[in-house]
Formats: structure tokens, C-alpha cells, sequence
């Protein structure tokens, strides 16, 4: 008997899409309460200071203000549980950064409360602030961050470096930087909050982890889990941004609606969520390899420094897997790399799709370049020759398993992509458009890995309702990448009940047990092997019930998808419906709980080494771009993008990944440029931060591979961020391709082109 | 001071009372109720509120609502309340829709194109899709959902 999937591997509609169509579905700022009240936050307008009094009286005045309040009148901690617990909800008597909360206000609509957060008249005593992460770590500088500024570090010690070097025929090094990113979700922040009549509270909301939030709103208020309840609404795009400081907004919120006793609106404006909420960290990485004379790279140094902002939230995470990740998807055997995230009186920056990879990524694909160029061997050839492959080892010396697709992954893209022919066209001398090809490969570990392996858990409930339509739980939320469909998918498949009966409800802490965050590219395996896992549960007592109406006592029940049948007499079917309806009246229970932690994993903090991640998946792209020499910009004409996941639940939802995160990348790599001036975003809005536009798509081919993971659902890795970390310096390489111009920096911005270009 | 304003809303002869400050999305959203109009920016950078006035896709961010008096305006819940328009088929059918926050606004545009012409070039397309952010999806399976109902 062909034992064939019937709905995982296709590529069935979203099951999220009509109401979206429509403009029906509800995203946190479309929901109102009665007595709805709305919250303003006010913030600092310096980027280091003390704050030597707040003036609330004529604030207060206005018409249809209803309070405002400060730090003081937090009932909890005044921090939000994140790793190093330094972020507070409001300033105590200092403040770290530009924009960084201070006062709340609460009114009878948000105009007024906007306007009342204007006439909070905050006197400050302002201090130096330490803008730059050199300074930062000087011994002199200001400290905003213990006794050095130094927010976490980590070291890997893998062999032996001086001697790798020693052994080295060519030695190549540089120092690359990378500017923040804008995640530029199209729904900004915000939060609902609702006092329940027991005392306690209900939080609605855009974010991607319920369960973060959970915790800080328990915080905040010093009260107990079982009286919160959290939400997540529909959801306008996450990236990253709203993993950490949605805890904040809750926070906030929450803290209203609990002073005041009403229903409390806080929604950011475009430009407050600009200047308050996490970005991509801009990165600063030295990067050195030694390589024998036939392109053996025997030793790789890196120093990587992120500028984590003015408080820790998730940069002791981010830089842990940028670190885990640096040396790029190549077998060291001689490895060294220290990391630093550093405080500076800046915007704290955070998660962000990619998580600490792309800009180490642009740091080692760019130098792999450089390296072969001088070893005058291809860099198609030179990444061949390094490469991880089964049973190699990273640079924190784990084995890679025989879930690695890499090499099929390369050639592929470079097929389609016709990389070497690109590659070795001569440009016309005297033409000022340049074509060039440019190749960039990384290595992406899923889940939350060793650094984050106490929270790397998920549980699920599921239930078959009585006529057959299926409701799950999961803990992991839908922010558009499609999760609700996949986890529908893999029910469907494995109950045997139409793939259109099967419902994925809005997350809410009440339903399922701390799942951890929505990141890493970890809802398909963590989520989806929880609902495995209840959905098996449920199928077996299924199983029993078609054998008892086959009149068998055993034997292996099979699905087509809407029709049970056993293998001794496959022409007779049983609808799924039926089953069903047998299983009520003979009171069999058909819900379950599923529950799945992650495999082990360590690092051991002393030499970095250790089993960081228990899978990863690989991926390469290649750029072919046209760059005008007299202008300075780039059109980027196609990208092909390849990606070993394991198994791809429903392929075009994957290619929506692809090219989603491709493009992300390439507004990272061309013109999504943030300016700072003494701290202070001179650009926050999408007239100053430019994220690409339906004109600046080139054509996008999108790669899958499928090397099964043999703990994934199915088979499957993860998929979400690897995307977003090969195509800018695919770009990059592509630049210097046509061009001859090696940019160190991203953005690499038509000026910086130019720059390059007279300095040549 | 509030200014009594009449206009037609998906159809319907409506009036409202409104501060002269008030922008056209907030009386839609705030006044009307009608929430599938998304506030992405606030300043006509990105398109999401995009709604049909007097046959023009327009920002009803940057207007504002006195401008409204005497027009005709359809937001999305008015384009066709009943079933989904070839267009809203072809987002689901490609898979333009991720976080759904840009759709309406998308939609909204493309329906004022097709109103206009019912083969538009993919000029035309690209050029009524330029000016709306997504942050999702990389506009192809957008651009893709317009074209297969050009081709209808
Ligand atoms: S909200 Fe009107 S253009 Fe963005
Ligand atoms: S689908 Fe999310 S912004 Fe377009």
C-alpha cells in the first residue's frame, strides 16, 4: 500500500485570508470596550540625564484628562522579566535614551491624551552620553551598564588559533559594520486592557509572545498568572519587533486600566513606535581566516560587538547565536570568537528576524570573497571546499546530522541562477551600467538552542467538536507568516478530518500552557510536533473505533483524507464523519493535550563549545544586480534563494517566506538606512526610512530543499529567518562584482558607492 | 466647534458632526465604525488606509473629513459586501495576504483601477500598487493577484 501524504506537502489556500480580504478581521486598534479610556506615553526628549522633576499640574488641567502617572505609582517591579531584567516600565530617576517612557497619560480619547503628554514638563540635569560603542568600552567612558558597559560577552575556543595561523599560506582580514533596522511592520504597536471584576485583567494585543507578556503584566502589578489572561490579536507583522517590548506596552497598559478601572487603549504612532521599540542591533565585526594554498581554511577569528542600546532585553540572546554563527557555515578546525553587546544612551535594540546572523553573515560571506580572490580560486569553489556537510563540525564543535541538504542547496541556486557565467562576463569598459553576480551561503540553528533551552517547550489542546470540525491551541502566535495553515495541516493529516474542518484559535494564555516566544523560526517544529502529538492521541482512539466498525480487533487504519479504510479490504471506505459520529454516542473522548520540549542542547560558557543548536538548516543566494557607475545605484535585477527546511508543510507558503524575507534583505543591503544625531532617530517615518516599494523587486526564485529532520513534524526544520540573512551580502558581493567597489558597510547607499568609487 | 458634513458612504446618505481637524480616516474608523480602513502611518506614506473617493483611490489620512461633504466614498466593506470581488479571489488564489494589514488598502487601489480600465497595463499596475508599503510578502504575489484579473 503507498503510504502518500494527503495535505502536508501541499499547497493548500491560508485558512486566515477571508476575513483579512475583507478588512473583517480585527487587529488591536478595530476593538473597543464601553468606558474605553485611551493612554499616551510620555517620554524623554534627552538621551542621558537625570530627571529632577516631573510636572504633571497643567496637564492635568486639561479637559478629558483623567490621570497620569509615573513610576511611583507602580504597584509591582518596575521592570519587565526580560534576561537581565534592567529595562524598567518607566524611568525611576534617570534616563538611558531618547524616547524612553517616562509618564503615562490616560484620557477620554487619544488626541487629548497626546496632547496632554506634551504638557508634562520634565526637568532634566543632562549628562554625556555614550553614543558609540568604541567609547562605550573605553575605560574612561560614562557608564550607563555595570562597570564596563558591557551588556554580555561570550567567547569560542575551538583547536588551537595560533597555530591555524601559523599553518596558513594566505591570511585575509577586515572590519565590517552594519546600520540598525526598522522592522517597519505595517501595524504598529498597541494593547487593550480590561480590569476583570475578580481584580484582575485582560490583555489584547499585537505581539508575538503572549507568555512574555503574561509575565511582565504579573509584574507590573503584583498580582498573581491565574488573574491575567492575554490575547494576541490579529496580528500586522512582527519580524522580531514584537517579540520583547510588546511587555512594555502591556505593561503600560495594563497598569492603566488596573489604576483607573476601565478599559484602556495604548496604540503607538508611526513615529513614537520609530523611536521606542527594538531594532536589528547595527554590528561592528572584525573577521580574519587563514586558509592552506588549495583553499582549506585551517583558522577564523572573529570580534563581534553589537551596540545592544541603552538596556539588555534580548541582546545577551542575539549576540549568543550571531556568536554561535560567526565564523559563517564552514568546517574551522582552529577557531576563535569573543562577542560583546554594549550599552550606549540609544534606542535598545532587540530581536529582528535573523537575530544577530546577518550582519555576522555579512562579515564572513563578504571576507570569503576576499579570501578567494586571492587565492585566485572561485568563490563558488572555495565555499565548496569548506563547507559544512554531514558530520562536520561548527565552530562550537557540534556535529552537523544527516539533515543537511547543503550541497544540493548550492547547486541548485547557482544553476538557476547562472552565477559562474555572470560571474566571469567581463563589463564593457565604457559602459556606466555594470552587471555582476554575487554568492552568499549561511547556516541557521532552529529554536531557541542552548541559549535559550529552559523555555524551548510547546503545548497544544485539541478537540473534535461534534460535527466533525476540529478547534486546536496552540501557543505560538500567527503574525502573517502562515503558522495557523501549516498547524491545520499537519491535524488534518494526521486525524484523517478534512484539511477545511480544522480551525486554529486565537492564542490566549488561558488555553494552553507557556509555550515560549513566537521566534527562531520555531512554531512549525515546536508547535506543530505538540499538535502531533495530541492530534496522535485522538487518531488511535479513532483507529479503535473504525477497527470495531470494520469488525477487526486490530490491524493499521488508513485516511485519504475525508475516508477511513483498512489494508486487507481497501474498496471499503468509512466517511471521517461517521467515525465521528460513532465516537459521540459511544462517548469516546476525542480531545487531547500534546506537549513537546526541544532535544537537548549545551554550551559550556568557559571555551563555547558544545551542542548549540539540535538542527539546522542551510541556505544560499545569489544576487545578479546592475549597478550605475555614475549615480551610484543599484537595481538588483533577481535573486534565487535556497533553503534546506526539511520538509516544506505547504511549498508556496514557504516561496511566501522566501521572498518576503529576500526583500526585507534587500532594503537591509540598499536603502533602509536609520540616521542618528546625539542619539536622537532623525528619520522615523517611511518618508525618511525607506523600505523597499513595488518598484525595487527584482525577479525572485525561491529554492527548497528538503533534507528531513528526523524529529521535525514530518521532517521539517523551520524556515522564518533564514531568508532574511544571505541576500544583502549577496548584493554586496554582486556590487563588487560588477563594479570593483568592496563595501564594508550596509546600507551600501548610492553615496557610499560613490564614496568607493573616488577613493578607487 | 463641529461642522455638520453629508456625504454618501458605501451607498448610503450619511451625516456626521466633526471637529474641522478631523481627518477623513478617523471619522471612518472612529465615527463610521468602519474599522477594515487601516491607520499604518498616519502621514500618506503607506497606503493602508486607502479608501475610493468620487472614483479615486485617495489616503484618507491626509484628508480631511469636511472634505468629504458631498462626495462619494466606499471603504473596503463597501466594495462588494456579499461575495468577494475577482479581486479578493485573486489575493487569496496567490497569496497576497500575509499579516493582511496593507490588503485593504491594496485592494482599495486595485479596484479603482479596475473600475477605470479593465485591462490594465502591467504599467498601469505597477503604478497604482507604487506608494502602498508591505512589509510581508515582496509585492509579487500582489502584483500577481492584479494581473490575473487584467487577464480576465
Ligand atoms: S495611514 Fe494613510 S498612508 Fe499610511
Ligand atoms: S501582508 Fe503584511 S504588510 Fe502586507
Amino acid at each position: 500500500m503507498k503510504k502518500n501524504l494527503n495535505v502536508v506537502g501541499e499547497s493548500v489556500l491560508r485558512n486566515d485570508v477571508v476575513e483579512k480580504v475583507l478588512g473583517t478581521a480585527k487587529y488591536i486598534d478595530d476593538y473597543k470596550f464601553d468606558g474605553m479610556l485611551y493612554g499616551f506615553t510620555v517620554r524623554s526628549t534627552i538621551s542621558h540625564g537625570k530627571i529632577i522633576s516631573i510636572n504633571i499640574s497643567k496637564a492635568k488641567k486639561i479637559n478629558g484628562v483623567v490621570n497620569i502617572f509615573t513610576a511611583k505609582d507602580i504597584p509591582g517591579k518596575n521592570f519587565f522579566p526580560m534576561i537581565l531584567n534592567d529595562y524598567p516600565f518607566l524611568a525611576e530617576n534617570k534616563v538611558l535614551f531618547y524616547g524612553q517612557p517616562i509618564a503615562l497619560v490616560v484620557a477620554t480619547n487619544q488626541e487629548i491624551a497626546k496632547e496632554a503628554a506634551k504638557n508634562v514638563f520634565i526637568e532634566y540635569e543632562e549628562l554625556e552620553p555614550v553614543l558609540d560603542i568604541h567609547y562605550a568600552m573605553k575605560k574612561n567612558s560614562p557608564k550607563i551598564f555595570g562597570s564596563d558597559n558591557i551588556l554580555r560577552k561570550y567567547i569560542i575556543k575551538k583547536g588551537n588559533i595560533d597555530q591555524g595561523f601559523k599553518e596558513a599560506d594566505v591570511i585575509v582580514e577586515d572590519v565590517f559594520e552594519t546600520n540598525y533596522q526598522v522592522h517597519s511592520y505595517l501595524e504598529p504597536n498597541g494593547m487593550i486592557a480590561v480590569p476583570q471584576p475578580d481584580g484582575g485583567i485582560t490583555v489584547y494585543g499585537t505581539m508575538q509572545c503572549p507568555f512574555y507578556v503574561h509575565d511582565a503584566i504579573a509584574n507590573i502589578l503584583n498580582i498573581y498568572h491565574n488573574k491575567i489572561r492575554v490575547v494576541q490579536t490579529t496580528t500586522g507583522g512582527g519580524f522580531g519587533g514584537k517579540e520583547d517590548v510588546p511587555s512594555l506596552v502591556a505593561g503600560h497598559v495594563a497598569l492603566l486600566a488596573y489604576l483607573t478601572k476601565k478599559p484602556v487603549k495604548l496604540v503607538y504612532t508611526r513615529e513614537e513606535d520609530f523611536h521606542g521599540m527594538s531594532k536589528r542591533h547595527p554590528g561592528y565585526i572584525e573577521i580574519k581566516y587563514g586558509a592552506k594554498k588549495n583553499g582549506k581554511i585551517v583558522a577564523a577569528k572573529v570580534r563581534y560587538i553589537l551596540d545592544g542600546g541603552a538596556f539588555a532585553t534580548l541582546s545577551p540572546i542575539v549576540l549568543w547565536r550571531g556568536t554561535v554563527h560567526a565564523v559563517g557555515p564552514y568546517d574551522i578546525p582552529n577557531v576563535l570568537i569573543e562577542s560583546f553587546a554594549v550599552a550606549t544612551n540609544k534606542v535598545p535594540c532587540g530581536a529582528f528576524r535573523g537575530f544577530g546572523q546577518p550582519q555576522a553573515t555579512f562579515a564572513n560571506e563578504s571576507l570569503i570573497d576576499i579570501l578567494a580572490e586571492k587565492l585566485k580560486i572561485s568563490p563558488l569553489k572555495l565555499r565548496q571546499i569548506n563547507m559544512l556537510k554531514p558530520y562536520s563540525r561548527t565552530a562550537t564543535n557540534d556535529k552537523i546530522s544527516n539533515s543537511c541538504g547543503f550541497k544540493k542547496v548550492l547547486s541548485e541556486v547557482i544553476k538557476k541562477s547562472k552565477y559562474e557565467k555572470i560571474l566571469s562576463k567581463k563589463n564593457e569598459n565604457l559602459s556606466t551600467i555594470k552587471t555582476g553576480a554575487g554568492l552568499a551561503i549561511a547556516f541557521y540553528g532552529v529554536g531557541l538552542g542552548a541559549g535559550g533551552k529552559y523555555i524551548d517547550r510547546a503545548g497544544a489542546y485539541l478537540q473534535i467538536q461534534k460535527d466533525g470540525t476540529v478547534i486546536i491551541s496552540i501557543g505560538n502566535t500567527e503574525l502573517g507568516q502562515g503558522v495557523f495553515t501549516v498547524i491545520s495541516q499537519i491535524a488534518s493529516e494526521i486525524l484523517g478530518a478534512p484539511y477545511e474542518f480544522v480551525k486554529v484559535l486565537q492564542p490566549d494564555t488561558t488555553r494552553v500552557p507557556d509555550s515560549g516566544p513566537t521566534v527562531a523560526s520555531r512554531s512549525t517544529l515546536m508547535s506543530g510536533n505538540a499538535v502531533l502529538d495530541a492530534a496522535k492521541q485522538v487518531r488511535e482512539r479513532i483507529d479503535t473505533m473504525v477497527l470495531k466498525l470494520f469488525n477487526k480487533s486490530k490491524g493499521k487504519v488508513y485516511s485519504n483524507g475525508k475516508e477511513y479504510f483498512i489494508s486487507t479490504n481497501p474498496e471499503k471506505k468509512i466517511h471521517y464523519l461517521e467515525v465521528i459520529k460513532k465516537c459521540f454516542v459511544q462517548r469516546i473522548n476525542l480531545s487531547a493535550t500534546g506537549w513537546y520540549t526541544g532535544e537537548d542542547v549545551s554550551f559550556d560558557s568557559e571555551t563555547g563549545q558544545g551542542k548549540a543548536y539540535y538542527s539546522y538548516t542551510f541556505s544560499a543566494t545569489v544576487a545578479i544586480v546592475k549597478v550605475n557607475i555614475l549615480t551610484g545605484v543599484v537595481e538588483v535585477k533577481k535573486i534565487v534563494s535556497g533553503h534546506d527546511i526539511g520538509k516544506a508543510i505547504n511549498p508556496k507558503l514557504c516561496e511566501a517566506q522566501i521572498e518576503g524575507g529576500v526583500i526585507q534583505s534587500l532594503g537591509y543591503a540598499l536603502t533602509e538606512n536609520l540616521v542618528l544625531k546625539n542619539g536622537i532617530i532623525l528619520n522615523p517615518s517611511f518618508a525618511g526610512y525607506l523600505i523597499p516599494t513595488s518598484m525595487d523587486i527584482p525577479e525572485i526564485i525561491p529554492v527548497i530543499v528538503e533534507s528531513k529532520y528526523s524529529k521535525g513534524p514530518f521532517g521539517a526544520k523551520g524556515l522564518g529567518e533564514s531568508p532574511m540573512i544571505t541576500p544583502s551580502t549577496a548584493i554586496a558581493n554582486a556590487i563588487y562584482n560588477a563594479t570593483g567597489f568592496r563595501t564594508k558597510k550596509l546600507p551600501v547607499t548610492p553615496e557610499i558607492l560613490l564614496e568607493l568609487k573616488n577613493k578607487k | 466647534m463641529s461642522i455638520k458634513i453629508q456625504f454618501k458612504l458605501n451607498g448610503e446618505e450619511k451625516n456626521f458632526y466633526v471637529k474641522p481637524n478631523m481627518t477623513l480616516l478617523e471619522l471612518i474608523r472612529e465615527k463610521a465604525h468602519l474599522t477594515g480602513t487601516k491607520h499604518g502611518c498616519g502621514n500618506g506614506e503607506c497606503g493602508a488606509c486607502t479608501i475610493i473617493m468620487n472614483g479615486e483611490p485617495v489616503r484618507s489620512c491626509l484628508i480631511l473629513a469636511v472634505e468629504a461633504d458631498g462626495k462619494e466614498i466606499i471603504t473596503i466593506e463597501g466594495i462588494s459586501p456579499q461575495n468577494l470581488t475577482e479581486l479578493q479571489k485573486a489575493f487569496i488564489d496567490e497569496g497576497a495576504i500575509q499579516c493582511g494589514f496593507c490588503t485593504p488598502g491594496f485592494i482599495m487601489a486595485g479596484e479603482a483601477l479596475f473600475k477605470k480600465t479593465q485591462k490594465p497595463s502591467d504599467d498601469e499596475i505597477k503604478e497604482s500598487l507604487s506608494g502602498h508599503l508591505c512589509r510581508c510578502t515582496g509585492y509579487e504575489p500582489i502584483f500577481n493577484a492584479f494581473k490575473k484579473v487584467a487577464k480576465k
